[in-house]
């Protein structure tokens, strides 16, 4: 079965963009458009990787990792965090809370699969 | 799946909707300027403006937008007031963004940097911000140069990594992908089992690599874990000279040892490595790890020798065949200096088989000299392609996979034709126009694909389209035309698609100037039968066609299983026998001159060779039948004896007896006689007639 993979964004394109690439590579997904309703899915669906964006409205990045990490089902769950050049310090925030890796934006789709690959195998 | 909608449209709707959300939001934040939420929410929108905006091409928007967030952010850290001024000055940059988005050529460059500057005013001295970095880190970086390097990496994981979802196997594989990789477990820090966190990672690893790639490609594997990790990655360097250092200096150089320790050790001998694990100096893995090192420096060391000194040399392919031949020669020999020395004294004995061992691996190496990937026979396809993609008015697009796949040079070369015949026939009959495929539904560019894999000692090569696939019912009124089948008669997927292969059969309603004429299917047929290999057919209506070309590694020398009838010995190839199983005489006189066995329940038609041979006199009292399978078809061969294994040097028949059917060459045995060899797709055919015949009677 393909492995599943949650992308978190506010953004739609930015949403679509990496669904599209994931699912090109074979992969299923599903979607949130923040936080909030991120931890709402997961509630009911266990996906295999999380790539989620830092700035959301409702819940931001870095506490969607934070309650992530705290649920059983989701310890070992690579998350991916999607941040831009002036956040460098997120990187080590993401990281504290739970974060496995970042991606810097702006990002390619090639630069997407090569963490996914990464990451998940 | 996601709807094929274009991602830069989306993010044009989602700006324009991004950029009037940020509008309202200024015009409240003007009437309530100590509001964080709308300051948050402000930001929020120029942060996603910018982040997606360089990721669909608006360049100049994101880096416009960038200093527009700047601001914002410093309102945010409090350091810039939510003022009167800077609102102002936002609606404006606003305005500039819009014309950014949808007529980036037609923005106003002065007019950008006017309102940038603003910003920087407003900021105060030295608030001007940074523009930001271009960002692809990874694809600016340059291409390594084609060199080997050798690189030391000890690596430890954080113990936690597991619980932040990392995977320290996916990396290790991640640096395997990267060129000839040693890895050394590093246990020492695996506690007692009470004490161990089944979910923590306590092992480390000592990893020797050897690869072309830059240190770049190997920090980007650690790139996640690197803060958190134990982590040294040294290049060794590469001399030339065959003269790896000593595993002392070695562990010297590590820090694993003191200088001093390894002087000590080596007044006593032998091996180092075992004095000083035994001397608890320091610890097996460690001398584990250290001498792999040893042996990835020889190994670059040698292959930078022979890399400076021209690896190829080009030969006449005569003389190939010659070496080949006379191999051959050399395996008739030893196999007759086999017989002999069975019979001999030990010593003897003993040298035959060191032959016997040499010769193996002269053969194994002849053949791979005479090895060549497919991928040259593959890219002379492309042209045939593109001429006549435009010839049909198709469009097609050919890929490749497997191309590194090796064939004998023969086998390659007398695929040629045949291959050439598959294509255009895939190219006229499989794929259609593209205003058919749209009406199917499916792109307009259909797909050719040739594949190439190993499968033991076989090699399948498939073309296969996305065309509309063999229509089944064509075929087998054309086949019912032409007497190739009877009305009615049931057959499978495989015996109706065999049909296309016989002689003088074509559906096509029109002969094109390309295919149609019932020429060539039979051509490709014999082609692929004379290199020994067979043809499969796999079709779906509506979804394409694969077909299946199953082809030996090489020509020359055969696995054979050697059988007996009689005083005459017979070779049938071993690739084509499923197993071996005895019939008695009263088997064979119940069998009632119907000749089909039971098999585990399988009924299996079997062929006496006895009988096809006109072998004179009486069969043993218990027979052996050897089954042997070609595609779903398997038959029994009834023969007197089976001997065993024996390497076939195929010779060809002379001319005399080149139409003789049933065989496919001769060999010649130890003791000089010669065995024919069984053409087992022939043998297949004629008892598949015989049924039917028998059925219809």
């Amino acid at each position: 079965m393909a492995k599943k993979i949650l992308s978190v964004d506010d953004s739609a394109s930015v949403r679509q963009m990496v669904t599209f690439a994931l699912e090109t590579a074979g992969y299923a997904t599903v979607q949130a458009s923040d936080g909030k309703e991120a931890l709402a899915l997961l509630k009911t669906t266990p996906v295999d990787m999380i790539v989620t964006d830092l700035n959301m409205p409702n819940l931001n990045g870095i506490e969607l990792i934070k309650q992530v990490r705290a649920l059983p089902a989701f310890k070992f769950v690579p998350i991916v965090l999607l941040t831009t050049e002036s956040e460098d310090s997120k990187k080590a925030e993401g990281k504290a809370a739970g974060a496995t890796g970042w991606i810097v934006k702006p990002f390619n789709q090639d630069q997407l699969l090569a963490v996914v690959k990464k990451l998940l195998g | 799946m996601a709807t094929a909608v274009n991602p830069a449209d989306v993010f044009r709707q989602e700006a324009a909707e991004l950029l009037a959300t940020l509008e309202t939001t200024l015009l409240d934040l003007e009437a309530s300027p100590e509001d964080s939420a709308l300051v948050d929410q402000a930001f929020r929108s120029l942060h996603t403006l910018k982040g997606s905006g360089a990721m669909f091409g608006w360049e100049a928007l994101a880096d416009f937008t960038h200093h527009v967030e700047s601001a914002f952010q410093k309102v945010r850290d409090g350091v810039l007031k939510a003022s009167h001024d800077l609102i102002s000055l936002t609606l404006a940059s606003l305005d500039q963004m819009r014309v950014l988005l949808e007529q980036p050529e037609q923005a106003d460059r002065v007019r950008g940097e006017a309102l940038l500057a603003g910003f920087a005013d407003l900021a105060g001295p030295g608030g001007h911000s940074a523009k930001p970095a271009g960002g692809h880190g990874k694809a600016d970086r340059a291409a390594p140069p084609d060199e080997t390097r050798v690189f030391r990496i000890r690596w430890r994981p954080a113990r936690d990594m597991m619980a932040f979802g990392g995977n320290p196997l996916l990396l290790l594989g991640e640096l395997r992908d990267l060129g000839a990789c040693t890895l050394t477990p590093l246990a020492d820090r695996v506690p007692a089992l009470e004490e161990l966190d089944p979910a923590g990672c306590y092992l480390g690893w000592d990893i020797m690599l050897t690869t072309t790639k830059s240190r770049s490609a190997i920090d980007d594997v650690f790139i996640f874990v690197a803060s958190d990790s134990e982590l040294a990655i040294d290049e060794i360097p590469v001399e030339e000279a065959e003269s790896p250092p000593r595993l002392g200096e070695i562990l010297v150089k590590r820090g694993d040892i003191a200088p001093g320790g390894v002087e000590e050790e080596l007044g006593h001998q032998p091996r180092l490595g075992a004095l000083l694990v035994q001397s608890g100096k320091v610890s097996g893995d460690r001398v584990a790890s250290a001498l792999s090192e040893q042996k990835h420096l020889r190994e670059a060391a040698k292959a930078k020798e022979s890399s400076s000194a021209g690896n190829t040399i080009r030969v006449p392919a005569e003389r190939l065949d010659n070496l080949m031949d006379q191999v051959g020669e050399l395996v008739i020999a030893q196999a007759r200096l086999m017989q002999v020395a069975g019979e001999g004294g030990a010593l003897l004995k003993s040298i035959a088989e060191d032959i016997e061992r040499l010769a193996g691996e002269l053969r194994d190496t002849t053949m791979s000299v005479r090895m060549l990937p497919i991928g040259t026979l593959f890219s002379r396809f492309r042209r045939v392609v593109h001429d006549l993609s435009r010839e049909l008015g198709k469009s097609v697009n050919l890929t490749m996979s497997g191309e590194e796949t090796e064939l004998d040079k023969t086998v390659i070369e007398s695929l040629n034709d045949p291959m050439i015949h598959l294509i255009r026939n895939a190219m006229d009959h499989g794929l259609s126009t593209p205003e058919e495929r749209r009406t199917q539904k499916k792109p307009e560019t259909g797909t050719l694909h040739l594949s190439a894999v190993h499968s033991g000692a076989s090699v399948l090569i498939t073309i296969r389209d996305d065309g509309k696939g063999l229509d089944r019912a064509r075929i087998r009124a054309k086949a019912e035309e032409k007497g190739m089948l009877q009305p009615g008669q049931e057959v499978t997927d495989t015996e109706l698609f065999g049909c296309i292969f016989l002689p003088g059969f074509s559906t096509a309603a029109e002969v094109t100037s390309l295919s149609g004429r019932g020429v060539g299917m039979d051509v490709v047929k014999r082609a692929i039968d004379n290199l020994r290999g067979s043809i499969e057919v796999g079709s779906e209506p509506g979804q394409g066609t694969a077909i299946t070309l199953k082809l030996p590694l090489t020509l020359a020398i055969i696995d054979g299983l050697l059988v007996k009838m009689a005083d005459e010995r017979y070779i049938v190839p071993l690739s084509a026998v499923e197993e071996c199983v005895e019939l008695t005489r009263k088997d064979d006189n119940r069998s009632d001159g119907r000749s089909f066995l039971n098999i585990r329940g399988e009924i299996v038609a079997f062929v006496r060779l006895r009988r096809l041979f006109e072998v004179a006199g009486e069969a043993p009292e218990i027979q052996k039948v050897v089954i042997v399978g070609l595609g779903e078809s398997r038959i029994g061969l009834v023969v007197d004896q089976v001997l065993g294994q024996h390497q076939t040097v195929i010779k060809s028949l002379s001319r005399l007896h080149d139409d003789q059917e049933g065989f496919s060459g001769a060999t010649i045995l130890g003791d000089g006689s010669v065995a024919l060899i069984l053409d087992v797709p022939h043998l297949v055919k004629f008892a598949r007639e015989r049924e039917t015949a028998q059925r219809a009677a």
